[in-house]
């Protein structure tokens, strides 16, 4: 499916680069404009060097990979310019590293942007309301610059109507809106962009908290151009509040390009099928409630759903399956066969629900699931699902002390049956090192290794010992992991193994582990690749802190929450690196006046751009 | 006004609805009875709620230390809170396979809490190591618990922020949400929250708090709560509009009872909230 895609996780190797997914190579120099590259604003060169410019470039406009272009542009001042004047990708990691306006002079002829804001742990609500990364800076910068600007892709940011309304109105030739975990809009933002940007083709939004009043609702979908539209994919789970399901399902008629829709939880099955009716050419469907409006006695739909899903020849990728009424599944067993993708993590099934459907998924390579399936279940995909590359387990009870029908035995069968996997997040209470031990060995070509024990500092559950074996087997043997997510009770041993073994590793997350300082030292000096590093409630303090200096402009941030740093460490640091920008985030602001020693949350990146101006009260810029 | 000011830089764009402001504008006298038949319900229950705590161990420590994690600060506070159902807040045992609630013994489960270790600064303690008393005694355990100390998990601790580390959009699409508006006198935005995401009142208000972040908790002897804000100095005292359309004060009912029939949350300014909660003057 899209997600891992949309995801905008810069871990996905897949061959298949979807427009924007940035290239993976492992190259140090990481995103953004970055590397301070020759002054801009020169004298124009002498006419054979103006040549020699024109012919680069040309060259030059076949490079699309960010860290190539970084490279060619540190070369010499004029492959930088020609870089520049060749650049249509834009990629910011972190939209507080530079400002807008540098970012604009550099590039002019920008076509593309992907911006992120905000760390990631704020999707945990670890980071305050009005933190900061607001679009409105950004999105005036690129309308003054950048009029043929087709596709904005912001995560975590905090986007307004008054955004939405500048982006519709700036720029003529728009083509793609993709939204992952933003917030700050609304219908009538959206109603904007879809009345005015009449070249739209994608309308994606991921996981957006829209700020809406359930009776200022704007019905924005009728708002899209009566004319036949270029639309191929709309997005909208994530839009909570009712809407107009008739202008859908015109827009989805004079849609003929459409090729992705997912639609919200007010879409039942009844709908659906007059949706699938009217665009038999999707290749990725997001159900709404897989459940039926109308109740028994009534006209069966599931004989017209059963044909609406025979007729989708194209579907590849299979999501939504909210409030799920298990009878209606076998109406999707004509597509099986032909899945690449399959979403179940909002259906609550059980291993003997799964079964039916997984048996005839053969081609499945992306799969999202609850843990109400079960270890069963697990043996199930595990068995039918031999090219399996990416696996996700949530839990459904994601509370640190549920009971989760997963464990390592799960863990186990995947292993076994799933060989060529490469990415997997898995929610469970019960793990041992031997699973994990099986997994590094069984599944060599993992890239994403995310495992998240949900009760804090739980051992092995049959040894009793650490879960330091399993990590250290998981670094050791899979020599392509780029992103590990840490959990269980780990000791600085483990640590020790991360810094030893994982060389490539660029995104690490760790919760509740380690014993002192040395553990986070170890990660720092020896995870050579490292990029984002973020910490919660670990022993960590400022030694360990200090210890990283030599490694802070390499990376793109560093996160620690409940950690033991103090001001004293935080400001050595910031006194330390100009070029960092180090923040202390309080959680409530103190009524006294004085200075708390204790950091509560400490955010630390590079950045160009000097201490951001848009600071909220709770936040101190060291 | 400060949330002003700070508000507009975030350019939200909320208004505030004019009902909302109309708290103090029921006359009719048939309102003024059903509020008297309220009060007399709210004072009961608080004479329940009074009697209760006086079988109560409490921990008597109120500091807000500023500890690793967040687990101790909420352990000291939990207890102080008025109106919470321990039934419903209390933090169970749970064994790996599923045991049922552990029911009784709360005062001897409340001193496992400040028996869990404080974890000062510097201090390269492991986060969580257990107190011993809270695990003994638990009459009705499963007998296996007793066999492998491996599988037991630790003892109960408060709920903390962002763990597990599932989004907000999976969780609230997974329960039957149950969404709110929160208003705060003098902004002009507001906010939703998820009832359903908090186990007590207490949370609610660390969650209140977090959200307007200029706030901080104020606790009172007799267990009311207010949000301030440091700034001016203005109390601000939590209500909600119940499914009878009266508003009351957050804390009264039971938790449960809150949750089911709360329809909304307004931070009223205290000096507003004459008509609600004469008590308020007290403190």
């Amino acid at each position: 499916m899209r997600e891992e895609i949309s995801d905008m996780s810069e871990d996905d190797e897949t061959g298949e680069r979807a427009r924007w997914a940035p290239d993976l190579s492992k190259n140090r120099s990481d995103d953004s404009d970055s590397g301070p590259g020759p002054p801009i604003g020169d004298s124009p060169p002498p006419f054979s060097d103006q040549v020699l410019e024109n012919v680069l470039e040309n060259v030059l406009e076949f490079l699309t990979s960010r860290r190539d272009r970084n490279a060619a542009s540190a070369v010499c001042r004029s492959w930088y310019r020609a870089e520049a004047q060749t650049r249509r990708e834009l990629f910011i990691g972190n939209c507080y590293a530079v400002a807008p306006h540098r970012a604009v002079e550099r590039f002019q002829s920008i076509k593309s942007v992907v911006l992120k804001g905000k760390p990631r742990f704020a999707d945990f609500n670890l980071v305050p309301f009005g933190w900061g990364a607001q679009f409105e800076p950004w999105v005036k910068s690129f309308g003054a610059a950048y009029q043929h600007l087709e596709r904005i892709c912001l995560k975590r940011m905090s986007v307004t109507d008054k955004d939405l309304t500048i982006i519709a109105e700036s720029f003529p030739l728009f083509k793609d809106l993709t939204l992952i975990c933003c917030e700050g809009f609304s219908t009538l933002g959206l109603a904007v962009i879809a009345e005015r940007c009449r070249h739209l083709r994608v309308l994606d939004l991921i996981e957006d908290y829209l700020e809406d009043e359930d009776d200022e609702v704007v019905d924005w979908i009728s708002r899209f151009p009566e004319t036949t539209t270029s639309l191929e994919s709309l997005v909208f789970d994530c839009v909570t509040c009712p809407f107009n399901f008739d202008a859908l399902e015109r827009l989805v008629a004079r849609s003929p390009s459409l090729q992705r829709l997912r639609v919200n939880h007010h879409v039942a099955l009844e709908q659906l099928r007059r949706l699938m009716a009217r665009a038999p050419q999707l290749t990725h469907l997001g159900t709404g409630t897989f459940r039926s409006e109308v109740g028994f006695g009534e006209v069966d739909p599931n004989l017209d759903l059963v044909s609406a899903f025979g007729a989708s020849r194209s579907l590849v990728c299979l999501s939504g399956f909210r409030e799920i009424e298990p009878e209606f599944l076998p109406a999707i067993y004509p597509v099986c066969a032909n899945l690449t993708s399959l979403n179940f993590s909002f259906a609550n099934l059980t291993a003997e629900e799964l079964n039916p459907v997984i048996r005839q998924c053969h081609n499945l390579q992306t799969f999202w699931v609850l843990d109400s399936v079960g270890d069963e279940g697990l043996r199930a995909v595990a068995e039918s699902c031999r090219d399996l590359r990416e696996l996700r387990v949530f839990p459904l009870d994601p509370t640190e002390d549920s009971d989760s029908s997963v464990s390592d035995i799960g863990l186990q069968f995947i292993s076994e049956g799933c060989r060529k996997l490469r990415s997997i997040l898995y929610f469970c209470q019960r793990m041992t090192n031997a699973a994990v031990v099986a997994m590094s060995k069984n599944c060599p070509d993992l890239v994403v290794f995310r495992l998240c024990i949900m009760g804090r500092h739980l051992p092995d559950r049959i040894t009793g010992e650490p879960m330091d074996a399993g990590f250290r087997a998981i670094v050791m043997n899979c020599k392509k992991l780029t992103r590990l997510s840490v959990s269980g009770l780990l000791t600085d041993k483990a640590f020790e193994y991360i810094g030893c073994y994982g060389k490539l590793i660029r995104t690490l997350s760790v919760a509740f582990a380690g014993d002192s300082d040395g553990g986070l030292r170890y990660v720092l000096e020896g995870c050579t690749r490292l990029q984002k590093l973020e910490i919660r409630d670990s022993p960590f303090g400022d030694a360990s802190l200090i210890s990283g200096l030599p490694f802070y402009y390499n990376m793109r941030f560093l996160w620690m929450s409940s950690c033991n740093l103090s001001m004293r460490g935080c400001k050595e640091v910031a006194r330390n690196k100009p070029n960092l920008v180090v923040e202390v985030i309080r959680d409530v602001v103190e009524e006294e006046e004085e200075e708390i020693e204790a950091v509560e949350k400490l955010y630390l990146y590079r950045s160009l751009a000097g201490a951001r101006t848009d600071v909220p009260a709770f936040v101190k810029i060291l | 006004m400060f949330l002003k000011a700070y508000v507009s830089s975030c350019g939200w764009l909320m208004e505030v609805k004019e009902s909302d402001k109309n708290l103090r504008n029921k006359t009719n006298s048939s309102q003024r009875k059903q509020n008297k038949r309220k009060e007399i319900k709210r004072e009961k229950r608080r004479e329940e709620k009074r009697r209760k705590r006086q079988l109560r161990n409490r921990n008597p420590s109120r500091r807000r230390e500023r500890e690793m994690s967040v687990e101790t600060e909420r352990s000291s506070t939990e207890s102080e809170v008025s109106g919470l159902d321990y039934e419903e807040t209390a933090l169970t045992l749970r064994l790996p396979g599923g045991t049922s609630r552990v029911a009784g013994s709360e005062p001897d489960r409340k001193r496992g809490f400040s028996e869990t270790v404080e974890l000062g600064l510097g201090s390269g303690a492991p986060v969580g190591t257990r107190g011993v008393g809270s695990t003994d005694d638990q009459s009705d355990e499963s007998p296996e618990s007793q066999a492998s100390v491996a599988e037991k998990p630790p003892a109960p601790k408060a709920r903390v922020v962002g763990w597990p580390p599932v989004r907000s959009f999976r969780k609230n699409v997974m329960k039957s949400c149950k969404l709110v508006k929160v208003a705060v006198d003098g902004a002009p935005y507001l906010r939703k929250v998820d009832l359903e995401a908090y186990t007590g009142y207490h949370q609610l208000l660390t969650a209140l708090q977090e959200m307007f972040s200029c706030f901080t908790i104020r606790n009172y002897p007799d267990e009311e709560r207010k949000l301030v804000d440091p700034v001016n100095g203005t109390e601000y005292v939590p209500t909600y509009e119940d499914k009878e359309g009266d508003w009351m004060l957050v804390g009264d009912v039971p938790w449960k009872m809150f949750v089911e029939s709360c329809k909304r949350v307004r931070l009223m300014k205290s000096s507003e909230a004459v008509n609600l909660a004469p008590r308020a003057q007290h403190s």
